[in-house]
């Protein structure tokens, strides 16, 4: 998803760093600094309604205080209490999905990338098409699959069917990233006498570590946050993930909006963590380029 | 994906270059010859590569193909859900589609699909190119301030809905009370429970959600254009408006492309989003295609409707899928 343009980002700021090209001097940048924080503040304030409303006494639908004065934690006890098990729903999923992506993804790119393969950018195409097909498509034909299978309501149908996201992505990320790997370290290994297995397990994979977390975090974050599947395939409260939980929670008569934005923050914390461990990645690709 | 989902395709648009120039690793032929020249052995090294593709190629068939081929086949059926467990789906021809498109919903909800993603489309590629070039610039703070701009886009969609819906709420929104001190406006407004002002809201919201993937991808494409060509435009003269008419845009180009229409593309098939803030209400005043054919099978449980409906959302889709395939090849090709 955004991983490999992030790269790009990356190494477009490194390209750029210490030359003002359009004349823009040391100095004169703090406004547009300024400008930034406004920017940033009006795009992020429903962010910050979500945890101020999260911080808030409970109770019915009254109007929201500007600021959490009086902080409750009651909101997040509550969610805890009534989508606790959800998140923990969400949470097997979401790891689930990852191993099973990466098994099958890796393999796969690694093939795209390296092999000379007939029929290879048929399949590239179909990954392509895949991403257009609209995930209620998808939903709507599972459900008669998983109906017979006795694949509703289950762990393993939701992983299978959400890691239609992540192992079309993951091929596209990993596959890149494979491609460019040295191919005179691939060549010596295959000299040395490694076939292709141990060329993969032994080198390929240990080298291709960042894109393989990167890869990881965003089919974790698709899987994490689905929603239409979760709707579509399941039928009862023993597995129903959060943005489910959350969906229920806010169609409900007698709703509760602290709660229920305790659990829309609790839902969101991947996204922080991730948007927290991808900036040590470009910070770390701007370094490098430094360096050099 | 859905929203999240989505972006690789432009990644791999935007990296097509580098994964082309590395594609020298051990080949086929290669291994081949250097184990020798029998025929038996190159066949095991092509089935021995196959195997790292078929796991995945048999579940890219098991969990894209067969839902496609199935979806096409139970358009033609009557299919409820007693059917899943009976196996008993009487073939009705294109009463189906007869019935989809002859419904009062179906014009509704196509020019609801066409409004909402024009709207939305337009509104985050201007707001999102704004930004793009707004952060082209270095300045104290810029990388930590862009990062932070992703942040909506990296949330459960249904979690943006969730946020929203008690924003837009017409007692207590926070919206409406913005609203409310301004000198001009009347009655506080019904963002979600109006007829005339729910798509508008619902597009609101999913250009919010959609401008920190145009922003960044377009901030990728602006990186890409040398510093020279400036340069030299501004030893000539060229100031603002003529630098970006003569220069940017047209240099920025092919990721416009692949941006917009992978943007059609998502946004047609957009479905968490409405579901959370309006569920296709109020008096299908949001109803969009993709919502209608949930609402058809998972609602009424006439998965052939539904099945139908949403076949006809394939075709749009791959119509513009098309398109988009062939603005990539131009890109990679430019």
């Amino acid at each position: 998803m955004t991983a490999l343009t992030r790269t790009t980002a990356a190494t477009g700021r490194r390209r750029h760093r210490g030359s003002t090209p359009h004349g823009v001097g040391r100095g004169t940048g703090w406004w547009r600094t300024v400008t930034g924080v406004i920017i940033l503040a009006v795009m992020l304030f429903p962010v910050y309604w979500m945890i101020n409303v999260s911080l808030q006494r409970g109770g019915p639908a009254i109007a929201t205080p500007w600021v959490p004065t009086d902080i409750s934690l009651d909101g997040y006890a509550t969610a805890l209490r009534d989508q606790g098990s959800n998140l923990v729903t969400s949470l097997v999923i979401g790891l689930g999905s990852v191993v099973f992506s990466l098994l099958l993804a890796a393999p796969a790119a690694y093939a795209l990338a390296r092999f000379k393969i007939r029929g290879a950018e048929v399949l590239l195409l179909g990954i392509l098409i895949s991403q257009m097909i609209p995930g209620i498509v998808v939903a709507n034909a599972l459900f008669g699959f998983y109906a017979s299978l006795g694949l509703l309501d289950s762990i393993p149908g939701l992983i299978l069917a959400d890691s239609t996201g992540g192992v079309p992505l993951a091929i596209l990320i990993l596959r890149a990233f494979m491609g460019s790997l040295p191919g005179e370290i691939l060549e010596a290994a295959w000299v040395d006498g490694a076939g292709h297995i141990r060329t993969f397990v032994s080198i390929v994979l240990p080298m291709s570590r960042n894109a393989l977390i990167t890869s990881a975090l965003f089919v974790f974050l698709i899987s994490w946050g689905d929603f239409l599947f979760a709707l579509t395939l399941t039928t009862s409260p023993e597995v129903r993930p959060v943005t489910l939980g959350l969906f229920l929670y806010i169609g409900g008569d007698r709703l509760d909006w602290s709660p229920a934005m305790a659990t829309a923050v609790l839902a969101s914390l991947p996204a922080l963590v991730l948007l927290v461990l991808a900036q040590k990645y470009v910070a770390a690709g701007v370094t490098k380029g430094a360096v050099k | 994906m859905t929203r999240a989902q989505p972006a690789a395709p432009a990644a791999e648009a935007v990296d097509h270059r580098t994964s082309a120039a590395g594609a020298a690793g051990p080949s086929a032929r290669g291994a081949a010859a250097r184990r020798g020249r029998r025929p038996s052995l190159f066949r095991r090294e092509r089935v021995l590569q196959l195997c790292f593709l078929l796991p995945a190629v048999v579940y890219l068939l098991l969990f894209f193909g067969a839902p496609v081929v199935r979806n096409v086949v139970m358009g033609f059926q009557n299919v409820t859900t007693a059917s899943f467990y009976t196996g008993e789906a009487p073939w009705t021809g294109l009463d189906n589609y007869a019935d989809v498109i002859g419904s009062a919903v179906f014009d509704k909800a196509l020019l609801n699909t066409v409004l909402f993603t024009v709207g939305s489309i337009a509104g985050q590629f201007t707001i999102g190119l704004t930004l793009a070039l707004f952060f082209r610039r270095m300045f104290p703070l810029s990388g930590v301030l862009r990062s932070l701009l992703l942040l909506p886009w990296l949330f459960p969609l249904i979690v943006s809905s969730a946020i929203w819906r008690w924003i837009l709420d017409q007692d207590n929104g926070v919206l409406n009370r913005v609203l409310g001190g301004l000198p001009f406006v009347g009655d506080r407004l019904g963002w979600l429970t109006s007829t005339s002002l729910a798509l508008i809201a619902v597009i609101l919201v999913n250009i919010w959600i959609g401008i920190p993937f145009n922003a960044i991808i377009l901030y990728g494409g602006l990186h890409d254009i040398p510093d020279e060509l400036y340069e030299a435009a501004a030893i000539d003269g060229a100031t603002g408006w003529r630098v970006f008419r003569d220069i940017t845009w047209p240099l920025l180009r092919p990721v416009v492309n692949v941006v917009l229409v992978l943007g059609i593309v998502f946004t047609l098939k957009v479905l968490d989003i409405i579901l959370g803030l309006t569920g296709g209400g109020p008096a299908n005043a949001t109803q969009t295609i993709a919502t209608q054919s949930y609402h058809l099978s998972f609602g009424q449980f006439d998965f052939g409707q539904g099945a139908a409906l949403s076949n006809i959302l394939i075709v749009i889709s791959l119509t513009f899928a098309i398109v988009y395939l062939r603005a990539t090849r131009r890109a990679v090709h430019e």
